[in-house]
């Protein structure tokens, strides 16, 4: 039904964009920035940090994006300035954030480890996400390795004892906010990992490395299972892979599954598209494609709802 | 009074070395032999730190708990120490239930160019009136002033030394001398080492750092460690003795540990072996030697050239997951090779 509604002729004359305003100009909501751009459904209209001096900053004024240092406070003054908001400032800040949101009645995406809202992994439960009001988008780690240990698990249920993910990194991608949420990355996307798998036992390590030049993003899922059907494992990750490509292009299997030492292992790298950072920030790249589908999602829902009362 | 504090690693770091199969008997032995020799501290847990037992580094036999309030049982004059990294171990799961068990003294660490990823950790824990110090990882990897720069984070944090880890076993006696004196010359806190022997030269680096300022000795009995071993602390203090600088410890009590205790909880001697020496010139992680052996068997390549590869790629500390990759990758190559690793290691 909502296939109906294309945009007609090129981006500018699209007349049926949903403001959304970026709050958090590092580099998660600079890279957002530009990907938005690039959609057809989704405008920035404000762009909004702490400090007019930022890189972010400097780029958004640069492409004639409103913008603002008052944080939050710009949306509080102007809540009619968007309907969809993506937080990502740090996990602390989102849980003030949240609950002004919520009272203004934003679509909020958080790209912060705060897990105030439903976890949304896109290819896993994108419908039901857009049915509330705030979306957490988990982690980095959590988007590339979740949907991956979810399909290792739908084969056997059962027989899965144990899931444990290890996201290493290139130092350069890793902000501020990551370096300071550290704690919370490993917690939510351990909680990620036993909500999507519905296995109880799971753990989730994150490292960061600063080689030059950077390394790529490279994640490994280790599973315990019981007498694991490597084939038809192999099949349902394959399978998964394809899916998470058509929003995250970069993503890749390193290897498909292999039962070593007792574990079943798979490793997948992410290589960005260079948007805000270089190619080797994939960590960047698909928590941002994730988000952008999300809001992508939500935006041609609302344009179709207000077709139909107009 | 010794200006000179042991932190005594054995029981961590040897972790590594028995595949993280440290028993509440082999702590209990160990803590009861030792407690009065007169160890600043004595560190327990997994050989990665608290919240490290994974498929990634290696399963625990304990959990940290069992093993630190075993600890805390037999240790009086000796300080409870334990070690974690963010990014395995956090705040919540891992520090306060640590404190709740009563550990007396935290090692907090990271690669060694990663310091503001131990921000909240060492502010926490000083904010809670702990003695915490910083660790860097890895450290022949960034340059002295890189190693000074984040060194100087976390004495800002709030922790009481900074201790540098050979954590590859890459040190020549020279680099040991240039960070070490940097470190003395501008940090505030005390410094310490952290030495492996895959050149056989962890007493000697060692030393290198004690004449250069350090005053915080992390070392092992019998060398017990990851790898080709770490500092063995007691030829460490014989050499500290004949050279006027005193220890303060009980000499003859360690050499009992080390003839009664120690044959009972190493199942095999550490020494720079060839497979050791290669993983300290390729400059990687000690503690990936029982994966890399692991993964050759596995995937019939030479352990020698997977060590080389790994080095190549700069992996750190905690990277254990990149050995299966390269080592099918290393057997697909087999066949029409285009890599010579050997003439590589000798360049």
């Amino acid at each position: 039904m909502m296939s109906s509604i294309q945009p007609k002729g090129g981006v500018e004359s699209q007349p049926f964009k949903v403001n959304a305003a970026i709050i958090g100009t590092g580099n998660i909501g600079s890279d957002l920035l530009i990907k938005i751009e690039r959609s057809q459904w989704l405008k920035c209209s404000l762009f909004t940090g702490r400090s007019l001096n930022s890189a972010g900053i400097k780029k958004a004024s640069e492409r004639g994006v409103t913008v603002s240092a008052k944080s939050i406070d710009a949306i509080i003054e102007d809540p009619s300035c968007c309907d969809i908001v993506f937080d990502a400032t740090n996990a602390e800040s989102h849980k003030y954030h949240s609950k002004i949101l919520h009272r203004l009645k934003k679509f909020t995406i958080d790209l912060t480890p705060a897990r105030v809202g439903k976890m949304c992994v896109p290819v896993l439960n994108l419908k039901e996400c857009i049915k509330v009001d705030n979306v957490n988008m988990i982690t980095c780690g959590g988007q590339a390795t979740v949907p991956l240990a979810s399909a290792i698990t739908s084969v056997n249920p059962e027989a899965v004892k144990y899931i444990e993910i290890v996201a290493s990194i290139s130092s350069k991608s890793a902000g501020a906010g990551t370096r300071s949420n550290i704690d919370e990355f490993t917690q939510t996307t351990r909680d990620a990992l036993s909500y999507f798998t519905k296995t109880k036992n799971t753990k989730a390590i994150i490292i960061l490395n600063s080689a030059e030049p950077p390394v790529h993003m490279r994640n490994t899922i280790y599973a315990l299972i019981d007498n694991p059907d490597v084939s038809a494992i192999t099949k349902a990750v394959k399978n998964m892979a394809q899916r998470i490509q058509k929003y995250v292009p970069g993503y890749r299997l390193l290897y498909e599954p292999v039962f070593e030492n007792g574990r079943l292992t798979t490793a997948v790298e992410v290589i960005g598209q260079g948007d805000f950072l270089p190619k080797y920030a994939g960590n960047l790249d698909i928590i941002t494609c994730a988000a952008i589908e999300v809001a992508e999602h939500y935006a041609k829902n609302l344009i179709y709802e207000r077709s139909k009362s107009a | 009074m010794s200006r000179i504090k042991i932190f005594d690693a054995t029981l961590r770091d040897g972790s590594h070395a028995v595949n993280h199969q440290i028993t509440k008997e082999q702590i209990r032995d160990y803590c009861l032999a030792m407690d009065e020799a007169g160890m600043y501290t004595i560190v327990v847990g997994h050989g990665n730190g608290l919240g490290a037992s994974s498929l990634q580094v290696g399963l625990s036999l304990l959990t940290d708990h069992e093993m630190i309030s075993t600890a805390r049982k037999y240790l009086r004059r000796s300080k409870l120490g334990v070690y974690m990294i963010p990014g395995f171990g956090t705040i919540r799961d891992q520090l306060i239930p640590a404190i709740e068990d009563g550990v007396d003294l935290f090692k907090i660490g990271c690669h060694c160019t990663e310091a503001d990823t131990t921000k909240s950790h060492i502010e926490y824990l000083a904010k809670n009136g702990k003695e915490v110090y910083g660790v860097l990882m890895m450290y022949h990897m960034a340059s002295p002033e890189k190693l000074l720069e984040e060194s100087l984070k976390m004495q800002s944090y709030g922790a009481r030394g900074i201790i540098l880890m050979d954590s590859a076993g890459a040190s020549t006696i020279e680099m040991v001398q240039s960070v070490v004196s940097l470190l003395c010359e501008n940090l505030d806190i005390k410094v310490g080492f952290h030495s492996h022997n895959n050149l056989g030269i962890a007493v000697a680096t060692m030393y290198a750092a004690i004449k250069e300022g350090a005053t915080i000795v992390d070392g092992t009995l019998a060398g017990f460690g990851a790898g080709a071993g770490n500092c063995q602390l007691e030829a460490l203090i014989a050499l500290l003795q004949k050279c006027g600088i005193k220890t303060n410890t009980n000499f003859y009590k360690i050499l009992d540990c080390v003839d009664t205790v120690m044959p009972k909880i190493m199942n095999h001697s550490v020494s720079p072996d060839s497979i050791s020496i290669v993983s300290g010139q390729a400059g990687v992680f000690s503690a990936f030697k029982v994966h890399v052996l692991r993964a050759a068997k596995t995937f019939k390549v030479d352990p020698r050239d997977i060590f080389m590869e790994v080095g190549r790629r700069k992996a750190v500390g905690g990277q254990e997951d990149i050995i299966v990759e390269v080592a099918q990758k290393l057997r697909q190559q087999n066949f029409h090779r285009q890599e010579n690793y050997q003439i590589e290691a000798l360049l």
